[in-house]
């Protein structure tokens, strides 16, 4: 009896933990997700009424700023990509007795606050930085142009600061690939392009997955590169929901904007995964 | 400058060939003509410059110095997927992403060959596998796989095939086999094979022709028996088989033999079999030229007397004995059990004697150790 009891009591500090702090949370939210204003109540105090018209008004009030979530999100996790492939490749096969240092050069950026590493690109891109000024003298962008307090700048914070969820399974992947897979590729006559998307791209398919998921998902639902490198016209959903709970008190329509965003990346990722499982994406 | 070689056809002749990594010479000034349509095996223990030599010829390694022709064409600088060479990997490096179909019409494809059905099906029968077409690399057994891999660079028809120790990750039996099916093949579809192994016996049951290499050159290169019957350093007489070197000196000449003298007695051997450069000489027997008789018995040929049996190992087919001689040495030698009489017994006084045409003779300043030490069991992953 006790051998099968053994395996259940060691779940239980997780079990506990989950229960705690994921499942009667999301109970909680979604009960506020469909509570009015109390009649004649104060600022902040609601009553369940079962309105699930809270859902389509909280959508349809921000249906711009869910689109550009998804956009930024997007072109980040792209970016992002393009940028992890070569440094991930590079790690794996070119860096020889470096490849660890290099790794924790990836890693390096955790060792201090995600807000401090996002402020910082705000003086990276600010007038007194380096960008600006190059960048006009070489006449990119013009006299008048600024960087801070554009979608560029949030793109820019929000490539940034997912990279290395893009480059640690991307590296995880790559290296698992053996190779003389890659020899062998050239000795039947594929040319170094041919043997890229013919062996090592459908090899490294499991990292791609993994890091575009792991960059997207909280990419998508981040607030913080929008509110310190952004403008009010770069808002995206997240800074929608931390107005309204934080600063408007409006529990329903944050909670049920969260669950919002939720099930729509669920949909997104279900539909991407079905994909990527299937055949090659690129 | 690369150029599209495909084409290509003939002799592989390697001219000169140095390979460096850093101060160390992986291969050393090689030269090596191998014949269209023959089955050829680089032959040497680990860090020897087989597999480095088998690289520069696949286009996977360039040569420091010198050139690699195929036919009238120099491809030494040829990208490997512009030759028309293919190589079965040690461990084979199938797509492990591919079915056994796809691994096996990689290269058609990539040429942009019409029929690849018909072709790939005709070689998973030839390697009497086509029930595996739709599985996945790792569905399969190591022997499995290993075919196909052969399979894989078959089916391209290439000028050369190219195997880096084919067999050296499945079991003896499973060896054995494959051996005789690899050299089937080869006579099957006419390609030339250049076989890389550290595997004496592998090489001598499979080639025409073995080079054995030892220190990035080729100490001797000929047919099994050639290099079997009258090896000409240590190297090769203790690299292939085993073999008695006895420390003498070149006494005097009798027509076409040569009498030497061995810790004072003497015998004869056959002037064409030494490669001794003055005087000085080893004389080599392999164990199984070697008779024993007891001290009354008759015997005929060159003789060494004095020798007591030190030890004796029956091994069902021949007993192997070691004798010690007068003078410190012990010689091992094979007899067959074929003849009904009962095994000499530790301890007992015998001769040695053995035909006098299957003694060759080395250098007197070679390093009778060469070639010994080096276990060629041991798998290495150069």
């Amino acid at each position: 009896m006790g051998k099968i009891r053994t395996p259940y009591l060691l779940l239980l500090p997780g079990f506990l933990f989950l229960f705690t702090f994921f499942i009667l949370p999301i109970v909680n939210l979604a009960q506020t997700s469909t509570q009015t204003p109390i009649a004649g109540g104060d600022t902040g105090q609601y009553e369940q009424t079962l309105r699930f018209a809270n859902y389509l008004d909280a959508f349809l009030e921000n249906r711009e700023q869910f689109g550009r979530s998804f956009l930024y999100a997007l072109i980040a996790t792209v970016l992002a990509l393009m940028i992890s492939y070569p440094l991930a490749y590079a790690i794996a096969f070119k860096s020889g007795k470096y490849k660890n240092f290099l790794l924790v050069l990836v890693v390096a950026p955790f060792f201090t606050s995600f807000l401090l590493r996002t402020v910082a690109w705000k003086q990276i891109l600010g007038e007194e930085g380096f960008v600006v000024p190059t960048l006009r003298t070489i006449g990119i962008i013009s006299e008048s142009t600024t960087l801070t307090s554009t979608a560029f700048a949030v793109v820019m914070g929000m490539t940034y600061n997912f990279l290395p969820f893009m480059t640690l399974p991307l590296y995880a992947s790559i290296d698992r690939i053996d190779p003389r897979t890659l020899e062998a590729s050239g000795d039947l006559y594929a040319n170094a392009f041919t043997t890229f998307r013919k062996v090592t791209l459908p090899l490294s398919m499991p990292g791609v997955v993994a890091g575009t998921l792991l960059t997207f998902i909280p990419a998508a639902g981040d607030y913080v590169n929008a509110a310190i490198l952004g403008s009010p016209n770069t808002k995206m959903i997240g800074n929608v929901i931390e107005s309204r709970y934080f600063k408007i008190v409006d529990y329903p329509t944050a909670a049920a904007l969260s669950f919002t965003l939720m099930a729509a990346i669920l949909i997104l990722v279900t539909l991407y995964i079905r994909k990527a499982g299937t055949e090659e994406l690129v | 400058m690369s150029f599209d070689a495909s084409s290509a056809r003939g002799d592989l002749i390697l001219t000169r060939i140095t390979k460096e990594y850093g101060d160390f010479k992986a291969v050393d000034d090689l030269s090596l003509t191998i014949a269209k349509g023959s089955f050829f095996a680089l032959l040497g223990p680990s860090g020897c410059g087989k597999t480095t030599t088998l690289r520069m010829i696949a286009g996977l390694e360039e040569p420091t110095v010198g050139s690699i022709h195929l036919g009238e064409t120099d491809i030494t600088t040829t990208k490997p997927y512009q030759r028309p060479i293919n190589t079965v990997f040690q461990n084979y490096a199938l797509f492990p992403h591919l079915t056994i179909f796809e691994n096996i019409a990689f290269g058609l494809r990539r040429r942009g060959i019409k029929d690849v059905d018909a072709q790939v099906n005709k070689v998973l029968n030839l390697v009497e596998l086509p029930h595996l077409a739709g599985r996945k690399p790792t569905q399969l057994s190591g022997g499995q796989q290993q075919r196909i891999a052969l399979a894989r660079a078959i089916v391209n028809r290439p000028a050369l095939l190219l195997l880096d120790e084919p067999l050296g990750a499945l079991d003896l039996k499973l060896r054995r086999q494959m051996q005789i099916e690899l050299k089937w093949i080869q006579k099957e579809v006419g390609l030339t094979f250049v076989h890389v192994t550290h595997d004496q016996e592998e090489a001598m049951t499979m080639a025409d022709t073995i080079a054995v290499m030892n220190e990035g050159q080729i100490e001797q290169m000929g047919s099994p028996a050639e290099l079997y019957d009258n090896p000409k350093t240590a190297f090769v007489a203790n690299f292939l088989g085993q073999s008695n070197l006895i420390k003498g000196t070149i006494s005097g000449n009798d027509g076409d033999s040569i009498v030497a003298d061995l810790y004072g007695q003497k015998i004869s051997l056959p002037k064409h079999r030494s490669h001794a450069v003055d005087n000085s000489i080893y004389a080599g027997i392999r164990p199984e030229k070697f008779r024993i008789s007891l001290l009354n018995t008759p015997v005929s040929g060159n003789v060494l007397g004095g020798g007591h049996i030190e030890d004796v190992s029956y091994i069902g087919v021949s007993t192997q004995y070691q004798v010690a001689m007068p003078w410190g040495q012990e010689l091992i030698v094979f007899e067959q059990n074929d003849d009904g009489v009962a095994p000499f017994k530790k301890g007992d006084a015998v001769n040695i004697s053995w035909e006098p045409v299957f003694t060759f003779a080395l250098r007197g300043d070679e390093d009778v150790t060469a070639g010994s030490e080096v276990n060629p069991e041991v798998l290495d992953e150069e």
